[in-house]
């Protein structure tokens, strides 16, 4: 049991140091693709957040939506149901904004990202490009790392602002909430403090669940079960990973 | 260690091992410059990766692998892009980039390391594509070409920026017959014409010995046996027979290492 303990601890250090190796390579290698390779990322900032904004501007709105029927019904206790607005606002940029985008990042981006990279490994695609003297990491991964990168804070934004459209839809035009009460008490609740904490979470968020995309296609076994395995670690990874961040970011910002 | 002028590549004495398995123990091969060499031998001999190896996409557990009297082993990054650029390589699959069309993936070597304007890239890429009978599929997507269609477009692109040696792991896998055929006459007149030395892996016999000069036979890890395609069907040894006969009875076994077939079916275990 020790030995396999042994092998195990040894196998997750050499997986890590890997995963630092890979990290710095892509850190070293982004600025110069973001010039050089403009292109490049443009199109994979058009695969991972051009076509990602249907599901989170349907969702951004739903969840928007939820927070203004719950926050009117909590608050219509106190008679404070014109700060619905507030709250929806507040929760939205600070927390499920960045959040769930993260979350829906991971599932409809950060899988495919892995899936696409993993099946190219598989496919040899990699290898080839290795034999005409390309480097794989420089045309193929940093352009997808940046694309989410860029990628994910605007998301964020976007879920935000459908969102609080989706709790004005509930709380004005459904609930009779005051038009002019819903927007002042937002405009003196959320703070520009709020929104930089906001954007904070969505970069970091972004990097995380960009790299670990990455990470894990370009680390896949080069088998169809192999990338099956990449794009479900991906999901879980990010997720762990993003929730882990959010508190640490949350306490530094209290 | 120098490099005679007529040897383009030097294997010695090179071991390597896949999950506690040996693969080469002590392979010993030399590649001729200007040659047509095929590189022979049973299934999981180890033929791709013995490409691999010289390609340095694998390092060997112990041996060494010279190109123009130049250790693989010690060039960095670097270096070995620089020399990769001077080999040219034809995957088992054809390992053709899909988010990119016919055309392009030709094209993605020079538009990689060359300056050259579109126009010339275009004649260029279109001279290889008609070489290859493809020139009508430019505009395609890899995954709408069948299997010998896409070898024939990784033949192009292996082709594209005209490099010293060019290495085919089994190119002849998936094409018809006229395919083939043409195919076959290319290597071999591709080879004469620019002067190249080409490393070839395959199983047909046939066609290798139509287009080879020198042909390696690899068993157990070493070289078996060694010559030109007639010398290695004049030989008296068994294993080469067997392979360039296509027997089933020889030192080489059909079976891989199993337990008694009797008594597996009949076995305790069988319940």
């Amino acid at each position: 049991m020790f030995r396999d303990l042994y092998y195990n601890l040894i196998d997750f250090l050499q997986d890590f140091g890997a995963f630092v190796l890979f990290s710095l390579r892509l850190i070293m290698y982004s600025p110069k693709t973001l010039v050089k390779r403009f292109g490049l990322v443009a199109a994979q900032v058009h695969n991972a957040g051009a076509l990602s904004l249907v599901i989170i501007m349907v969702c951004g709105f739903f969840v928007g939506a939820v927070l203004g029927l719950q926050g009117f019904s909590n608050l219509q206790r106190f008679n404070a149901e014109d700060s619905t607005g507030a709250v929806a606002a507040l929760a939205l940029v600070k927390e499920l904004g960045p959040v769930i985008t993260a979350l829906l990042f991971a599932g409809r981006a950060g899988t495919a990202l892995a899936s696409e990279i993993g099946l190219m490994k598989a496919t040899d695609q990699l290898s080839a490009m290795e034999m005409m003297a390309v480097n794989p990491i420089r045309r193929v991964v940093v352009p997808r790392f940046l694309g989410g990168v860029i990628s994910m804070p605007l998301l964020a934004a976007v879920f935000s602002c459908v969102g609080i459209l989706g709790a004005h839809v509930v709380g004005v035009g459904l609930l009779g909430i005051d038009e002019g009460s819903f927007w002042q008490q937002m405009q003196q609740a959320v703070t520009d403090e709020d929104i930089r904490e906001g954007i904070v979470k969505s970069i970091v968020f972004g990097v995380a669940a960009s790299l670990l995309a990455v990470w894990e296609g370009y680390s896949a076994i080069p088998t169809a079960e192999g990338v099956g395995r990449a794009t479900t670690r991906t999901v879980v990874l990010t997720a762990i990973t993003v929730l882990i961040f959010d508190f640490m970011i949350t306490a530094t910002y209290l | 260690m120098g490099s005679s002028s007529d040897t383009i590549i030097e294997i010695r004495d090179l071991h390597y091992s896949r999950a506690h398995r040996p693969i080469f123990t002590g392979l010993n091969v030399d590649i001729r410059r200007g040659e047509v060499t095929a590189i022979m031998g049973p299934s999981g001999t180890g033929k791709t990766t013995l490409l691999r190896l010289i390609t340095r996409q694998l390092v060997p557990d112990h041996g060494h692998i010279y190109i123009d009297g130049v250790d693989i082993g010690q060039l960095n990054q670097e270096e070995l892009y620089a020399l990769r650029r001077r080999f040219g390589m034809l995957f088992q699959n054809g390992a053709l980039l899909t988010d990119i069309s016919v055309f392009e993936n030709v094209a993605f070597p020079l538009r990689e390391h060359t300056n050259l304007s579109n126009r010339l890239i275009r004649h260029v890429v279109l001279t290889k594509l008609h070489a290859v009978g493809l020139r009508g599929a430019a505009d395609m997507m890899p995954q709408e070409l069948s299997g010998g269609m896409a070898r024939r477009v990784a033949l192009a692109r292996a082709m594209v920026t005209d490099p010293d040696i060019l290495i085919y792991d089994e190119p002849f896998v998936g094409l018809d017959p006229i395919s083939m055929g043409v195919i076959v006459r290319l290597v071999r007149k591709m080879n004469d014409a620019l002067g190249i030395s080409s490393i070839l892996v395959s199983h047909d016999v046939q066609e290798i010995s139509t287009v080879s000069d020198c042909s390696y036979l690899i068993s157990d890890g070493k070289v078996a046996a060694k010559g030109s395609p007639q010398e290695l069907s004049n030989t008296t040894s068994d294993l080469v027979k067997q392979f360039m006969y296509g027997m089933a009875d020889g030192p080489v076994a059909f079976h891989f290492d199993a337990p008694d077939y009797a008594e597996q079916l009949l076995g305790r275990d069988a319940e």
